[in-house]
C-alpha cells in the first residue's frame, strides 16, 4: 500500500507532468495530421486503409528534402508531396476507377513499407543519417505557466500549425461549400451527383488532401521527431489514425482531443523512465487501446460512419 | 434456361473475332479459362514492374528471378515453400470466412501470435506428460481457441451494438501483440537464455514429415482445412448465409437469419483458424517464440485472397505462388543486396494490377467505359471476350 | 429566358438508344416537350422511363441519338451539364440526403463560391415553398421528415434548380391526395410560366389531369402518342382504354375496367358499380391477434403503441393511414423483425412473441417488406438464390446442408413464368430487374408455398397498371383460399377495394376501425386526420 502511495506521489513530481504533457503533444502531433487527414476523407467516403503507406512516402520524402535542403520546410513540404504522391495512386484507382477502397489502401500500405525500405537502403546503405534538432518556439507569457506553460507552449512551429488547422478543417466542415459537398459525398453521392456537382472530384480532393496530411505527419516523424528515417518507422501509428478518426466520428475537435489521449499514452514509457517506476513497456503500450476497447464495451457505441464509406461512387449503376 | 432452338447452327460470329480460339470452348470452360487469365495477368504484370524496378534500382531482374525460382523451386527448395504454405493457407482459409461475410476481420496478427504462444506456452509440458498425438491435438485446440477468444469481443459488439468491427479488431490486435509479449518475457519466457524468448519444443515432439520429404504433416492439415471450408462456403446453407449477409445484411435480418449468431460464428471460425495456423507453424517449423516476434502473414495474404475472388480453391496457387515468391525471395534479395522488403512491393504491385484488371472486367459487364472505344476493344480483344450464354 | 416564338420544343430527343446486359432499355426514342406544356410519359414497369429521363438528365449516357434544347443539338454529359441548361429532376429513387438539413440539401451545387450563404438560401427556399405552398423547418434533419413532406422538398429543389424543363418521375407516389392536388395547382402555375413538364406516373387519373400530351413506352419503344385535341375531344374512358392498349397491347384492354378503379374515389361512388369485398365471417378461427402491441420505431419514426387487432382466416384487414405512421414498425412487429416491447402476438391462436422471423415463416407467416431493394433483395446475387431465400437449408433445395442446384433452377424456371418475371435468366443479378419485376419477384417468392396469413406493405407502390391489378387479385385469391392478410397501405383506393375492414394507424396507434361500406372512405379520411368523432369509428 505504501509502496504504491510512494509510486504514485513520484508520479505526479512536476518534472514528470512536464515530460508527459510535452511528449503527448509531440508524440500527438503526427497522429493528429494523419487523422485529420483521414476524418475528411471519410467524411467524403473514402476508407483510407492505406494512411500507414501514405506516412512512411511522407517520412522518407520529408526526410530526403530536410536532408537535402538543410531545411526542415523543405522537408515538410517534400513530406507532404510525397503524401500527396501516394494519394494520387488511390485517387486514380478507388476514387477515379471505382476500385475496392480496402484493397488498395492495404496495397499502398504495402508499397509504401517496401519501397521506402528499398529506396533507404539503396540510398544509405544501411546507414541511418541524422538531422540537426530543430529549435522551438515558445510563446511568450502562456509559455510560463506553472507545469503546464513549458509543456504546451514551447513546441516546434508545426505543432502551432496543427493546431490552426484542426480549426480551419471544422471550419471547412461546417461553413464551405466544399464542406457540405464533402460530407454529401460521404452520405449519398448519387444525391450531389444530381445536385450537378462532381462526386469524382469532391472524393479526389478530399482524397489528395488526406495524403498530404499524412505525408505532412510522417515528416514530422523523421524530420522532428526522432530525426532519421528508418524503414517502418510509423509502427502503426497510420492504423491509429484511422481509429482516431473513427472513434472522433470525424470532427476535428474530438480527432485533437483523441490524438492527444493516444499522443500521452506514447509517451508515458519516456515520461516513466524520468520517475525509476519500471513498468513493463508493453503494459503501457497496451493501455490506450485497452482504454478504448473498454469505452467501446461499456458505452457500446458505434462510431458513426458516413453511409456510403468504402462503397464507390459509379453513376447509374444498379 | 437452355431453350433448344431447332437449327444448332454455331452463334454468329462477328468478323474480327473470328478464329479466336477461345470461342470454340464451351461457356464455362470459357469462364473458367478467362478467370484464370484474369488472375494470372496481374501477377505477370507485377513481375515485369518488379523487372524495371530492379533495373532502375542497377539491379538485374534476370539474376532476382532466376534467384528466386532456384532458392525457392529447386533442389528440394520447394519443400521448404510447402512448409512456408502450410500457415499461409489456414491464414487465407480464416480470412475468407469473414471477408465472404463483409466482415473485417484485421485482428489477425494477435489472433496469430496469441496462438503460438499459447502452443509453446504448454507445448513442452504436454509433451513431456502425454502422447505426442494427444498434445499435438489438444495443442492445436488450445491455440484455435487462443485465436477465437481473441475475437469474442469485437465479434459481440459488432452483432450487439453494430460497432465498426475495423476498429475493435485493430485495437483488440495491437492490445494482443503486447499480451503475447507479455507471456512471453514472462510465465513463458525460458530462464535458460539471456534473450526474451520462450521454452523450446523438443525436436522429436515436432510435426512428423510427409515421408520421403522435408514437409510437415501440418501442410496435408491446412489443404485438408482449406478444401472442407470450400465445400461449406460454396455448396452448404452456411455459405449462403454468410454471402447474402455479406451482401445485404438488411436482407439476412428480413429474410430470418439469425444474424447475430452468423457474425459471432464466422468470427469465432476465423480466429480459431488463425490460431490454428500458428499452431501448424510453430509445431512444424518454429519451435519458439521470440520476443517482439511478428511473421504477420495476415498483411500478406489478403492480396492473394482477394486475387482468387475470396475462393478458396483458387487461393491455393496464389498462397503457392507467394510462398515460392517469399522462400526464394528471401535469399535472391540478399544476393542483390536489398532488404526483402522488395517482396512487399512485388505484392503490392500485385494487389494493384489485381484491381486494375478486375476494372476492366467490371467496366464491360456495367456496359459502360471511361475508356475511349478504341483503346477499351484493343485491351479486351486477347482477354474479356466473353459471349453471354444463353 | 426569353420566350421566343420558335416552334422548336424546349427539349427534343431523337432516336435514343440504350442498353443494359440482357437488356435494350430505349430503343430509338423519340420524345419532346414544348414551353409550357406538360407531357405525360407512361409505360409499364421496365419500359424505360426512367432510363429515358436519366439520359435526359445526365445520369445516363446514350447508346446513340441526339437530344435538342430549343432546336440546337447539346451534349448532356452529366448532371451538370443538364442543370445548367436548366433541366431540373425530380428522381424516381430520393436523392435528398437524409442527414443534412432541409437547407443543406437545397444548398448543394447551388453556387460555386467559396461559403455557405445560408441566409440567401433561406429567403429562396421561402419564396419556393410558399409557392408550393409547403411549410417545413429548413434546419430540420431531411430524415427526420415524413416521407411525404420529403417528396415535397425533392419538388421545390427541382423547381430551384430547372427553370426551363422540370421533369417528374413518379413524384407522387409518396403524396397524399391533398399534396398531389397542390402539385396539380403548381404545375398549372408553372406551365402559364412556359416552363416545359415531363411528368412520369402510373396512375392514369394523374396523368388525364394535368397532361397535354401522353406518350406510351412499351419495352423501351415509343409506341404512341395522345395529342392534345385527343385528349381534349374524346371522352375519359376512352382515352383510358387507348393508354391500356398502348402500354399492353391489344391483349389487355380489358384492364382497362381496371384502370377506372384508379380514378379519384368519388368518380368511382358515382358509378355506384363498385364491389365492397366481404367483411370477415364472426366465427371464422382468428389467425393472427395482436394484443396491446407496443414496439419500438426507427429514429423519428413512430413505432407501434398500444395495437390490438385481429385477423381471421379468409379477411382481409386493411390497414391505412398516411405514410410514416409506424407502418414499418407494425409489419415487422407481426413479421418477427421488431421485438415487441410489451403486449402479445398470437399466430393461429398461439403466442408468438419469442419466435424470430424464420420460426414464424415456418407456421406460415409471409411478409411482403415495402424496402424492395433494401432488405427485399440481395442484389448482387442471382434472380434463382432471390426467389429462395427464405428456403435457405431447407429441403427440398437444400439436402444435408447441400444446395441442389438443379431443384433450384427449376423452381425458379416455374415462378419466373408463373409471376411473369422479366428478366434475361434466372441467373441474372436482381438487382438489374426494374422496379415492378422486382416486386414481383418478391410476392412469387413469399406466395409460392403455402402462406396462412401474408402481411403486404405498401405491394403495388410505384407498379404498374397490370402488375398492380395482378397484385390485387393475388391478395383477393389469398383470401377467398382462406388465409388472412394484412394490407398496409396508403392508397385508399386499394384498401377499400380490397379489404373488408380498415384500421387507421396514426402516430403509432389505431385511431380506428372502419367497416367497408358506402361512406367508409370519408369516415376514414376523418380518422387520418384525427377526427375520431366521426360517424362509425369503432375506437
Ligand atoms: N443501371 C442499370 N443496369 C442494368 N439494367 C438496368 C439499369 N437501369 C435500368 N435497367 C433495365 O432497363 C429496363 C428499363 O428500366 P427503367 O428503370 O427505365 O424502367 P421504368 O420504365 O422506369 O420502370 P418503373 O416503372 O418500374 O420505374 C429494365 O429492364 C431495367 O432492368
Ligand atoms: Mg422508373
Amino acid at each position: 500500500m505504501t509502496g504504491v502511495l510512494a509510486a504514485a506521489s513520484g508520479l505526479f513530481t512536476q518534472s514528470f507532468v512536464t515530460a508527459l504533457i510535452a511528449g503527448g503533444v509531440l508524440a500527438s502531433v503526427p497522429l493528429m495530421f494523419t487523422a485529420l487527414g483521414e476524418a475528411i476523407s471519410e467524411r467524403s467516403g473514402v476508407l483510407n486503409i492505406g494512411l500507414e503507406g501514405m506516412m512512411l512516402v511522407g517520412a522518407y520524402t520529408g526526410f530526403l528534402g530536410a536532408y537535402e535542403a538543410h531545411s526542415m520546410w523543405v522537408g515538410f513540404l517534400t513530406g507532404a508531396v510525397g503524401g500527396v504522391a501516394a494519394a494520387v495512386l488511390m485517387v486514380v484507382l478507388s476514387v477515379r476507377m471505382g476500385l475496392d477502397q480496402i484493397v488498395i489502401g492495404i496495397a499502398i500500405t504495402l508499397a509504401g513499407e517496401g519501397i521506402t525500405s528499398v529506396l533507404q537502403q539503396a540510398q544509405f546503405g544501411g546507414a541511418y543519417p541524422r538531422l540537426p534538432a530543430y529549435p522551438q518556439v515558445a510563446i511568450p507569457g502562456l509559455e510560463s505557466i506553472p507545469v503546464l506553460g513549458k509543456s504546451l507552449f514551447d513546441q516546434p512551429l508545426v505543432v502551432y500549425f496543427g493546431v490552426v488547422l484542426v480549426g480551419a478543417v471544422a471550419f471547412m466542415f461546417g461553413r464551405t461549400r466544399f464542406g457540405l459537398e464533402l460530407r454529401a459525398a460521404g452520405e449519398k453521392p448519387e444525391a450531389l451527383d444530381a445536385a450537378g456537382v462532381s462526386v469524382l472530384n469532391t472524393r479526389s480532393y478530399a482524397t489528395l488532401a488526406t495524403g498530404a496530411l499524412a505525408g505532412l505527419g510522417g515528416a514530422y516523424l523523421s524530420v522532428i521527431a526522432t530525426g532519421t528515417f528508418t524503414p517502418f518507422m510509423t509502427q502503426g501509428q497510420g492504423y491509429m489514425a484511422i481509429v482516431i478518426a473513427m472513434l472522433a466520428r470525424g470532427r476535428p475537435a474530438w480527432v485533437a482531443v483523441a490524438s492527444f489521449v493516444f499522443g500521452i499514452s506514447l509517451s508515458i514509457s519516456t515520461a516513466l523512465q524520468l520517475t525509476g517506476i519500471n513498468i513493463s513497456t508493453d503494459v503501457i503500450n497496451m493501455l490506450p487501446f485497452a482504454a478504448i476497447m473498454l469505452a467501446l464495451v461499456v458505452f457500446a457505441r458505434s462510431a458513426y460512419l458516413p453511409p456510403a464509406l468504402a462503397v464507390p461512387y459509379v453513376r447509374g449503376a444498379r | 434456361m437452355a431453350v433448344a432452338t431447332e437449327t444448332p447452327a454455331a452463334p454468329p460470329v462477328a468478323p474480327e473475332e473470328a478464329g479466336e480460339p477461345a470461342r470454340a470452348l464451351p461457356g464455362w470452360t470459357r469462364t473458367l479459362a478467362v478467370t484464370t487469365l484474369r488472375s494470372l495477368v496481374p501477377v505477370v504484370l507485377a513481375l515485369l514492374a518488379g523487372a524495371v524496378l530492379l533495373l532502375i534500382l542497377g539491379r538485374s531482374p534476370v539474376r532476382f528471378y532466376s534467384d528466386v525460382f532456384r532458392y525457392g523451386i529447386q533442389m528440394n527448395n520447394w519443400q521448404n515453400s510447402a512448409v512456408l504454405m502450410a500457415p499461409l493457407l489456414l491464414m487465407a482459409a480464416a480470412l475468407v470466412v469473414v471477408f465472404r461475410a463483409n466482415i473485417w476481420n484485421l485482428g489477425y496478427d494477435a489472433q496469430y501470435l496469441l496462438g503460438a504462444v499459447f502452443v509453446v506456452g504448454y507445448g513442452p509440458w504436454m509433451f513431456a506428460h502425454w502422447p505426442t498425438p494427444v498434445a499435438d491435438v489438444v495443442l492445436f485446440l488450445i491455440a484455435g481457441t487462443a485465436g477465437a477468444i481473441w475475437t469474442i469481443v469485437p465479434a459481440l459488439l459488432r452483432a450487439y451494438f453494430g460497432t465498426n468491427e475495423i476498429i475493435t479488431t485493430l485495437m483488440m490486435s495491437f492490445i494482443g501483440i503486447d499480451v503475447a509479449n507479455i507471456l512471453v518475457k514472462g510465465p513463458f519466457q525460458d530462464p535458460t537464455v539471456t534473450i526474451p524468448q520462450t521454452k523450446t519444443i523438443p525436436y522429436a515432439d515436432m510435426l512428423p514429415n510427409i515421408p520421403g520429404t522435408r514437409i510437415h504433416v501440418g501442410f496435408l492439415v491446412a489443404i485438408g482445412v482449406v478444401l472442407v471450408l470450400h465445400y461449406l462456403l460454396t455448396r452448404t446453407s452456411f455459405g449462403l448465409r454468410l454471402k447474402v449477409f455479406g451482401e445485404n445484411p438488411k436482407a439476412a435480418r428480413h429474410v430470418g437469419i439469425d444474424v447475430r449468431r452468423l457474425i459471432v460464428t464466422s468470427f469465432l471460425w476465423s480466429g480459431f483458424l488463425i490460431g490454428l495456423s500458428a499452431a501448424v507453424d510453430i509445431l512444424g517449423l518454429w519451435s519458439y517464440v521470440r520476443a517482439n516476434w511478428n511473421p504477420s502473414y495476415g498483411n500478406t495474404v489478403i492480396p492473394f485472397v482477394f486475387l482468387a475472388r475470396l475462393n478458396l480453391l483458387a487461393v491455393i496457387p496464389f498462397v503457392a505462388f507467394y510462398a515460392v515468391l517469399s522462400t526464394g525471395g528471401d535469399l535472391a534479395t540478399q544476393a542483390v543486396s536489398l532488404p526483402t522488403d522488395f517482396l512487399l512491393v512485388i505484392v503490392a504491385l500485385i494487389l494493384l494490377f489485381m484491381a486494375v484488371i478486375e476494372f476492366l472486367g467490371r467496366r464491360r459487364a456495367l456496359g459502360q467505359s471511361y475508356l475511349t472505344k478504341g483503346l477499351k476493344d484493343a485491351l479486351r480483344q486477347p482477354l474479356f471476350r466473353r459471349r453471354k450464354s444463353t | 429566358m426569353t420566350v421566343t416564338e420558335s416552334d422548336a420544343p424546349a427539349v427534343e430527343l431523337v432516336g435514343i438508344s440504350k442498353s443494359f446486359p440482357g437488356v435494350l432499355a430505349n430503343d430509338d426514342v423519340h420524345f419532346s416537350v414544348r414551353r409550357g406544356e406538360v407531357h405525360c410519359l407512361l409505360g409499364e414497369n421496365g419500359a424505360g422511363k426512367s432510363t429515358l429521363i436519366s439520359i435526359l438528365s445526365g445520369m445516363q449516357r446514350p447508346d446513340s441519338g441526339s437530344i435538342l434544347v430549343d432546336g440546337a443539338p447539346v451534349r448532356i454529359r452529366s448532371p451538370r451539364d443538364a442543370l445548367s441548361i436548366g433541366i431540373g429532376t425530380v428522381y424516381q429513387h430520393s436523392t435528398l440526403i437524409p442527414a443534412l438539413t432541409v437547407l443543406e440539401n437545397l444548398m448543394l451545387g447551388e453556387s460555386r463560391r467559396l461559403l455557405l450563404d445560408k441566409g440567401r438560401a433561406r429567403r429562396r427556399m421561402g419564396e419556393i415553398a410558399s409557392m408550393l405552398g409547403v411549410e417545413v423547418d429548413p434546419d430540420s434533419r431531411t430524415g427526420d421528415l415524413a416521407l411525404g413532406r420529403q417528396q415535397q422538398v425533392e419538388i421545390a429543389s427541382a423547381l430551384w434548380k430547372g427553370s426551363r424543363v422540370l421533369v417528374l418521375d413518379e413524384p407522387t407516389s409518396m403524396l397524399t391526395p391533398q399534396g398531389v392536388e397542390e402539385l396539380e395547382k403548381v404545375l398549372v402555375h408553372l406551365k402559364e410560366q412556359g416552363t416545359a413538364i415531363i411528368f412520369i406516373t402510373h396512375k392514369l387519373h394523374e396523368a388525364l389531369a394535368v397532361s397535354d400530351r401522353i406518350t406510351v413506352l412499351r419495352r423501351g419503344r415509343t409506341v404512341g402518342t395522345i395529342s392534345e385535341e385527343e385528349i381534349r375531344s374524346s371522352d375519359d374512358s376512352q382515352i383510358r382504354a387507348r393508354i391500356v392498349t398502348l402500354m399492353f397491347g391489344d391483349e389487355a384492354a380489358d384492364l382497362s375496367d381496371a384502370a377506372e378503379l384508379q380514378t379519384s374515389i368519388e368518380e368511382v361512388e358515382a358509378l355506384g358499380a363498385r364491389h365492397v369485398p366481404p367483411a370477415a365471417a364472426d366465427d371464422a378461427e382468428p389467425v393472427l391477434e395482436l394484443r396491446s402491441v407496443t414496439a419500438p420505431g426507427d429514429g423519428l419514426e413512430p413505432g407501434v403503441v398500444d395495437v390490438s387487432l385481429t385477423v381471421r382466416a379468409g379477411q382481409v384487414l386493411g390497414v391505412a393511414g398516411i405514410d410514416g405512421n409506424g407502418q414499418r414498425a407494425l409489419a415487422e412487429v407481426i413479421a418477427g423483425q421488431r421485438r415487441a416491447r410489451s403486449g402479445t402476438i398470437e399466430l393461429f391462436g398461439a403466442s408468438v412473441n419469442r419466435l424470430g422471423v424464420s420460426a414464424r415463416q415456418k407456421l406460415g407467416l409471409r411478409y411482403v417488406t415495402d424496402d424492395r431493394l433494401g432488405e427485399g433483395i440481395v442484389r448482387n446475387l442471382s434472380v434463382s438464390l432471390n426467389l429462395l431465400l427464405k428456403r435457405i437449408g431447407e429441403p427440398p433445395f437444400w439436402r444435408g446442408g447441400r444446395i441442389d442446384g438443379r431443384r433450384v433452377g427449376s423452381t425458379a424456371t416455374a415462378l419466373v413464368g408463373e409471376y411473369d418475371i422479366r428478366t434475361p435468366t434466372i441467373a441474372t443479378r436482381a438487382g438489374t430487374l426494374s422496379g415492378g419485376n422486382i416486386q414481383k419477384l418478391l410476392l412469387a417468392r413469399e406466395l409460392s408455398l403455402d402462406p396462412k396469413l401474408v402481411v403486404f406493405n405498401k405491394p403495388t407502390y410505384g407498379l404498374d397498371l397490370r402488375t398492380t391489378e395482378n397484385v390485387r387479385e393475388i391478395v383477393r385469391r389469398l383470401a377467398s383460399a382462406g388465409a388472412g392478410a394484412v394490407l398496409i397501405s396508403t392508397d385508399l383506393d386499394e384498401l377499400l377495394e380490397l379489404a373488408g375492414e380498415i384500421a387507421v394507424l396514426s402516430m403509432g396507434r389505431i385511431v380506428g376501425t372502419v367497416e367497408n361500406g358506402p361512406d367508409a372512405a370519408e369516415r376514414i379520411g376523418a380518422l387520418m386526420i384525427g377526427d375520431t368523432g366521426a360517424p362509425g369509428a369503432v375506437a
